[in-house]
């Protein structure tokens, strides 16, 4: 295996992992405060059961999120030391405001987690706040980063060498807006309907269960919302990467040719040797309106580009697809649920919608690792657009296949027994 | 040495980065230390140790180790070039402390979360990576103080070196295995000084206390074979032993914490005992940094060299401030909230 392959797969296996229980970490406290709060509301222990439970399946996976995300930390310079030479004094700011935002949330999870008997119950929830809030703090930090290395400002360069840097204008670069919002819907959507879905499971098969309603009805108030705002937020990013980054709208798209009117296509294979997209189901101008909003807007295509700038454009495609089919599916069925919600009529006993609501619940992880492929595999050749490519960014050392299977066996094991002790522990109220 | 006056942005960066590993030491170090100690639990009193152990660290080591994250990004922001040497000479022994420090996490919450099932397993697992971690981690001080790091980086840039002479000799030397075990050594010795602090029996108590003498001797023995090992392969340490102005005061305040810890341990006056252990410590560890100063990787790169622009440097010492400012009330509240390990009857040990 080529060096590089090597070090882009162990990067991109770290980051797809880490990104899951980055999710948990931003949505999981927020479910359990609400739980807490609803306790503190109604005085009904069921309510304080649940948020302890939910905290405890909120320290495994935040400690797992937490040495996953150190590991990332550090491979930034094992695997990419001329990058993060180059990139430093100007993420660094950002990346240095999320290790204070993280710093307090593990500070007063820990307070939260093991302060139920120690500390005033208005104190305690208030660490709850503390740490959703410094939770999806530290989401739009770290995110900050990526949406500059997508749309790089506050720096200038020649020859490989920084001749200056602002590190303020590279946070609040123009897709900073766009993506921070997408990621923490991301989250919120992916966790609560997940958490609901697992419920959804449990009551199907014990409707009257009082626990699993509590969840279930908590779960929902968080993801439904968020998917079904997704989508707009989906919009304002695919208009954003349309003005800023034209090739990756267009291998996204798998749009090869530059066209007024350009059609939407849903599914189909792009084929980059004939520079076609073939099995597309095609809506004619879908994709002009949709990018700019003008049924006849000039689309410019792959071909506009020189072939070495091309990202690779089938998995990009691909997994654009799968983001935008499995967040469509989330917001139809949140729809639903919120019909239900807002005629004030129980969902529990719809069964179909139960069944539905079972079924989307991993969609949102699956969309978070396609959403994240296309944006990281869209960029290509660079690792920051437009400045350094990732060809260039490597490590000199040989032999990366070897880390790369030792991270990838690490992490296999770690995702099988957080699997089976989440379980276990669902369970442990069936 | 650098004269006071040319002090500026960059060496204050650097100062508070030293700062931060200080912390990450005297915080994350002594969770490493526990983890020792939970190896080495011996005696009729074995379970209670361990509990005791469990109870300590469980509520702070995921705050004590974002120290350690602390450290790295401000290493990245403020001197991006010596992080990039750091990840391309040091990969290997980096990537094991990483594995080590994922499996020594995972395995602390599977065991406080995971049930009854395969608790004496995690605990293992937690133990061993424990011992090895600190060690890596000194080996890593050990490799950059000796030359070898910048030195190797050299032979990067020109293309030059072999496998070994780049990647792994850096690392791997008698003196950088010592430097390893003296890390762990200083690790167990602080662990064991804030356990009889934090016992609540005094069968604990003096269990941790003979554990602290026991690990004070070994800090001594390996403080000694490292400063002889360091005349042949780190001048710049041996050099800072002997002769800088700045090294009598340093060694003086060293060895006057050494002592102190030690008689204050012997005398069972614990807290006095804690606070040298920590002085004591940090001593180390700042002593370390004027022995390669102005060097972040000698000879290779200095602080100055490695500097990120002013204006970053500007915006970090701001956000710094800033976090500080909510971090420092917060870390108070954490330590506070948990100054002493939970009683044993909660000794499930987790929230219900």
């Amino acid at each position: 295996m080529p060096d590089l392959f090597a070090a882009r797969t162990q990067m991109a296996l770290s980051l797809g992992f880490h990104i899951v229980f980055a999710e948990i970490g931003i949505a999981m406290p927020v479910l359990m405060v609400l739980a807490e709060w609803r306790w503190r509301r109604t005085g009904d222990v069921l309510y304080l059961q649940l948020a302890k439970r939910w905290a405890k399946g909120t320290a495994i996976l935040f400690a797992v999120g937490a040495v996953s995300g150190t590991v990332l930390s550090f491979e930034l310079g094992l695997l990419w030391p001329r990058f993060m030479q180059l990139a430093g004094p100007i993420i660094g700011l950002p990346f240095s405001l999320e290790g204070f935002a993280f710093f307090t949330e593990a500070i007063f999870l820990g307070v939260y987690l093991y302060g139920w008997d120690r500390i005033p119950k208005s104190t305690h929830l208030a660490a709850g706040v503390i740490v959703a809030v410094s939770g999806a703090a530290s989401a739009v930090f770290v995110v900050m980063v990526n949406a500059w290395m997508n749309t790089p400002t506050g720096i200038s360069t020649s020859g490989g060498t920084i001749n200056a840097v602002d590190p303020i204008a590279g946070m609040f670069n123009p897709s900073t807006l766009q993506q921070t919002i997408h990621m923490l819907l991301a989250a919120y959507a992916a966790t609560g309907l997940v958490v609901a879905g697992i419920h959804a499971g449990i009551l199907l098969r014990n409707r009257d269960s009082a626990f699993h309603r509590a969840a279930f009805a908590i779960a929902l108030s968080v993801g439904v919302p968020a998917a079904i705002l997704q989508p707009v937020s989906g919009d304002l990013s695919a208009r954003n990467v349309a003005e800023w980054q034209p090739i990756k709208l267009a291998a996204l798209e798998g749009q090869f040719a530059t066209e007024r009117g350009a059609p939407l296509r849903l599914g189909g294979w792009p084929n980059e040797r004939d520079a076609r997209t073939s099995f597309a189901f095609e809506i004619p101008r879908g994709l002009s309106l949709l990018a700019y909003h003008d049924p006849s807007a000039e689309v410019k295509g792959l071909n506009f580009f020189p072939r070495d700038l091309w990202p690779p454009v089938a998995p990009v495609h691909l997994g654009f697809q799968v983001m935008v089919g499995l967040g469509t599916a989330m917001a139809l069925v949140s729809a639903c649920a919120l019909f239900f919600l807002v005629r004030r009529k129980s969902i529990v006993d719809q069964s179909w919608l139960l069944r539905l609501l079972a079924i989307v619940a991993p969609f949102g992880f699956i969309a978070t690792e396609a959403g994240w492929t296309v944006t990281e595999v869209g960029r290509q050749p660079w690792v920051v657009q437009g400045v350094i490519r990732t060809a260039d960014a490597v490590t000199p050392m040989p032999g990366l296949v070897v880390p790369m299977t030792i991270f990838a066996l690490l992490y296999l094991g770690l995702a099988a027994i957080v699997v089976t002790l989440i379980r276990s522990l669902v369970r442990e109220t069936t | 040495m650098t004269p006071l006056s040319t002090i500026g942005l960059p060496e204050i960066i650097a100062g508070i980065m030293l700062a931060a590993l200080n912390a990450y030491v005297l915080t994350g170090g002594a969770d490493f230390g526990g983890g020792v100690w939970d190896l080495l639990a011996s005696g009729r009193s074995r379970d209670e140790q361990r509990s005791l152990i469990e109870r300590s660290i469980a509520p702070i080591w995921e705050a004590n180790h974002v120290w350690l994250i602390v450290v790295v990004v401000l290493l990245f922001s403020a001197f991006s070039p010596a992080f990039a040497v750091l990840g391309v000479v040091l990969h290997i022994p980096v990537s094991l402390m990483l594995v080590g420090i994922v499996l020594r996490g995972s395995a602390f919450v599977f065991r406080s979360y995971g049930g009854r099932a395969h608790s004496q397993q995690w605990g293992t697992l937690f133990a061993v990576t424990s011992l090895i971690t600190p060690v890596i981690l000194g080996m890593i001080i050990g490799a950059i103080v000796s030359d070898r790091v910048g030195l190797a980086s050299g032979r990067v840039g020109a293309g030059m070196g072999s496998f070994s002479e780049v990647f792994v000799y850096p690392w791997l030397s008698p003196f950088t295995v010592v430097v390893g075990a003296f890390a762990l050594a200083l690790f167990a010795f602080l662990a064991a000084t804030y356990l009889t602090v934090a016992a609540d029996t005094d069968g604990l108590r003096d269990a941790f206390r003979r554990r602290a003498l026991g690990a004070a001797g070994a800090v001594f023995v390996l403080a000694a074979a490292a400063i002889v090992l360091s005349f042949q392969s780190a001048p710049r340490v041996a050099h800072g032993v002997a002769g800088a102005w700045w090294s009598v005061p340093l060694h003086l305040g060293t060895a006057v914490a050494a002592i102190t810890a030690i008689v204050a341990l012997w005398r069972r006056r614990y807290r006095v005992a804690r606070i040298a252990a920590g002085a004591q410590v940090s001593l180390v560890l700042w002593g370390w940094a004027f022995a390669q100063n102005p060097y972040l990787i000698p000879p290779a790169l200095t602080i100055r060299d490695a500097a990120s622009p002013p204006l970053t440097l500007g915006l970090l010492l701001v956000a710094l401030c800033a976090g500080f400012i909510i971090l420092i009330p917060s870390l108070r509240y954490l330590y506070r909230t948990f100054a002493r390990a939970s009683a044993p009857e909660h000794s499930s040990s987790s929230p219900t």
